[in-house]
C-alpha cells in the first residue's frame, strides 16, 4: 500500500531522515516509537508530504506520490491524520469540522456528509457535541472528533501523530479505545506514539527509530521481550 | 480685557464662518465627501492588501524544489509595490498621481482615492499578512492533511481565524486614512480640508474654521474608536463561550 524507498529528509544541514526503506501493507498496523528527535514524527509527516522529502520515493497505491506532477490534495483525500495537538477548526461547529472536507472535494452533498458526520459521531459516544464548537470539549474529545473527522474522508490509511501526548493522563484511555476499535475493523494504521501498551496489543509490527533511522523492527512481542540492540534495550528500560 | 474682548468678537467669527451665507452646509458636504473617500480608499485597500497579503503567504509557504515561476513574479511584483508604497511621503504620492498621472482627469476625489486606496493597500497588506502568520501552522496543515486545496483551506479556515486578530489594527488603519485624507486638499479634491481652507480665505479668518473642521475630525475618530471597542468586546465574548 505504502512503499518508501531510501527516505532521507534534512533541514538545512540537519539530517533527520536518513535513507529509510518501509513498506506497509494494507490492514497492517505500524507503531513507532522512538526517543524524541528521532524523526519518527517527520517520517509520519513524510507520508502525506506535510513534510516534503528530500530524498528518496514513496509510492501510495501504485503511485510514486513524490514525483513532481502529483494532484497532492487527492492523494491526501486517501490518507487521514491525527495530530498531536487535534487542530480542530475553532471558528466551525464539531459537525462543520467533520463535513467541510467531504463536502468541498465531492466526495459527498452536504446533507450525506451531515448524516455520515452524526453516524460517526455515534461511535465515538459524541453525537450530542454536534453543534458544539471545539473550545466546549475536553482534550479526549477534542481528539475523538479529530478522528472523525479524517475518517469522514473515507480514507484508506490514519496516520496518527502522537495522538495522546497532549491528553491529560484520564483521558488516554478513550481516544486509545477509539484507536482500537479502529484497529479491529481492519484499517490500515501508522501511529507514532509512547503509549508502549498500545503498541503491544495493537501493533501487527512496531519499528523503533533512533538517529533518523529505524534501528529495530519486529513484532510486539519480540521488540518488546527480546530486543537486540542495545539502544532499544536502553530505551526500553527508561520507559517500560 | 483683552480676553473679553477676544470672546466678544468670537461670536461675529463663528457666525461668519459657520452660519453666514449657509456655509454649515458646506462644512458637511465636506464631511460627506472625507467620510466617502475613506470608505471607497479602505475597500479598495483591502481588496488590494488580501491580494499582496495572499500572494506573499503563499509564496513562503511554497514546499522546497516546487516553486512556482509565475508566483515568484507576482512576490517580486508586490514586494515592489510595498516597498516604494511605504518608502514614499504620502502627500508626494498624492502629488504624482494627481500632476503627473492624472493630471488630464478633473474628478480629483477619485484621484485621491485611488491615491490613497493604493497608498493604504500596502500598509493592510502587512497587517493581514500578520493575521495570516497568527493563525497556528497546525490549522493549514489539518485543512491540507484533508485534501482540501489551499484557496479552500485559507477561505474557509485560516482566513476567518486571521479576521479577528486583523480587526484591531484595520480599524486603525481606517483611522489613520480618515486623517489622510486632509492631504488631498493639496490636490484640490473638494473634502472638508478644502472647504475649511476655502471659507477661512474668503473670511479672512482661518481660525474658527481650521478649529471646526479639527474638531469634527476629533469627534468621528472618537465615535469610530468607541463602535471598536465595543465590536472587539462582542468578538471576544464569542471566545469565551
Amino acid at each position: 500500500m505504502i512503499d518508501v524507498k531510501n527516505l532521507s529528509k534534512s533541514f538545512g544541514d540537519h539530517l533527520v531522515l536518513d535513507g529509510i526503506n518501509q513498506h506497509i501493507s494494507p490492514g497492517e498496523k505500524v507503531v513507532i516509537i522512538g526517543p524524541s528527535g528521532s524523526g519518527k514524527s517527520t517520517f509520519l509527516r513524510c507520508l502525506n508530504l506535510l513534510e516534503t522529502p528530500t530524498g528518496g520515493t514513496i509510492t501510495f497505491q501504485g503511485q510514486e506520490i513524490t514525483g513532481a506532477k502529483v494532484e497532492i490534495d487527492k492523494v491526501r483525500q486517501q490518507m487521514g491524520m491525527v495530530f498531536q495537538h487535534f487542530n480542530l477548526f475553532p471558528n466551525m461547529t464539531i459537525r462543520r469540522n467533520i463535513t467541510l472536507a467531504p463536502v468541498r472535494t465531492g466526495l459527498m452533498k452536504q446533507a450525506e456528509a451531515d448524516e455520515a458526520a452524526i453516524a460517526l459521531l455515534k461511535r465515538v459516544g459524541l453525537e450530542e457535541k454536534a453543534d458544539a464548537y471545539p473550545n466546549q470539549l475536553s482534550g479526549g474529545q477534542k481528539q475523538r472528533v479529530a478522528i472523525v473527522r479524517a475518517l469522514a474522508m473515507k480514507p484508506k490509511v490514519m496516520l496518527f501523530d502522537e495522538p495522546t501526548s497532549a491528553l491529560d493522563p484520564e483521558m488516554v484511555g478513550e481516544v486509545l479505545d477509539v484507536m482500537k476499535e479502529l484497529a479491529r475493523e481492519g484499517m490500515t494504521m501508522v501511529v507514532v506514539t509512547h503509549e508502549m501498551g498500545f503498541a503491544r496489543e495493537v501493533g501487527s509490527r512496531v519499528l523503533f527509530m533512533d538517529g533518523g533511522g529505524v534501528v529495530e523492527e519486529n513484532t510486539p512481542d519480540e521488540l518488546f521481550n527480546h530486543p537486540r540492540s542495545e539502544r532499544l534495550q536502553s530505551f526500553l528500560a527508561k520507559v517500560l | 480685557m483683552a480676553l473679553i474682548n477676544w470672546l466678544g468678537d468670537l461670536a461675529p467669527r463663528l457666525h461668519r464662518a459657520f452660519i453666514e451665507g449657509d456655509r454649515w452646509k458646506l462644512y458637511l458636504q465636506g464631511l460627506g465627501t472625507t467620510l466617502e473617500m475613506t470608505v471607497i480608499a479602505l475597500i479598495l485597500g483591502v481588496i488590494l492588501g488580501l491580494v499582496v497579503a495572499v500572494v506573499r503567504t503563499a509564496h513562503d509557504q511554497q514546499r522546497l524544489g516546487h516553486r512556482n515561476p509565475l508566483l515568484s513574479f507576482f512576490n517580486a511584483l508586490c514586494n515592489l509595490y510595498t516597498t516604494v508604497i511605504r518608502g514614499t511621503p504620502m502627500m508626494v504620492q498624492l502629488l504624482i498621481w494627481s500632476f503627473v498621472i492624472f493630471k488630464t482627469s478633473r474628478n480629483k476625489v477619485l484621484v485621491g482615492i485611488i491615491g490613497l486606496g493604493i497608498n493604504s493597500g500596502a500598509y493592510v497588506a502587512e497587517i493581514i499578512r500578520g493575521g495570516l502568520m497568527s493563525v497556528d501552522a497546525g490549522q493549514s496543515e489539518a485543512g491540507r492533511s484533508l485534501g482540501l486545496n489551499y484557496f479552500d483551506t485559507m477561505r474557509f479556515i485560516v482566513i476567518p481565524q486571521a479576521f479577528k486578530n486583523i480587526l484591531p489594527s484595520l480599524g486603525n488603519e481606517f483611522i489613520t486614512l480618515f486623517k489622510d485624507t486632509s492631504l488631498v486638499q493639496a490636490i484640490g479634491a473638494a473634502e472638508l480640508t478644502y472647504y475649511a481652507f476655502t471659507i477661512g480665505g474668503r473670511t479672512f479668518d482661518y481660525m474658527p474654521p481650521l478649529i471646526g473642521i479639527a474638531l469634527m475630525y476629533l469627534a468621528v475618530v472618537i465615535v469610530f474608536t468607541w463602535l471598536q471597542g465595543k465590536l472587539e468586546r462582542r468578538l471576544r465574548e464569542s471566545d469565551r463561550r
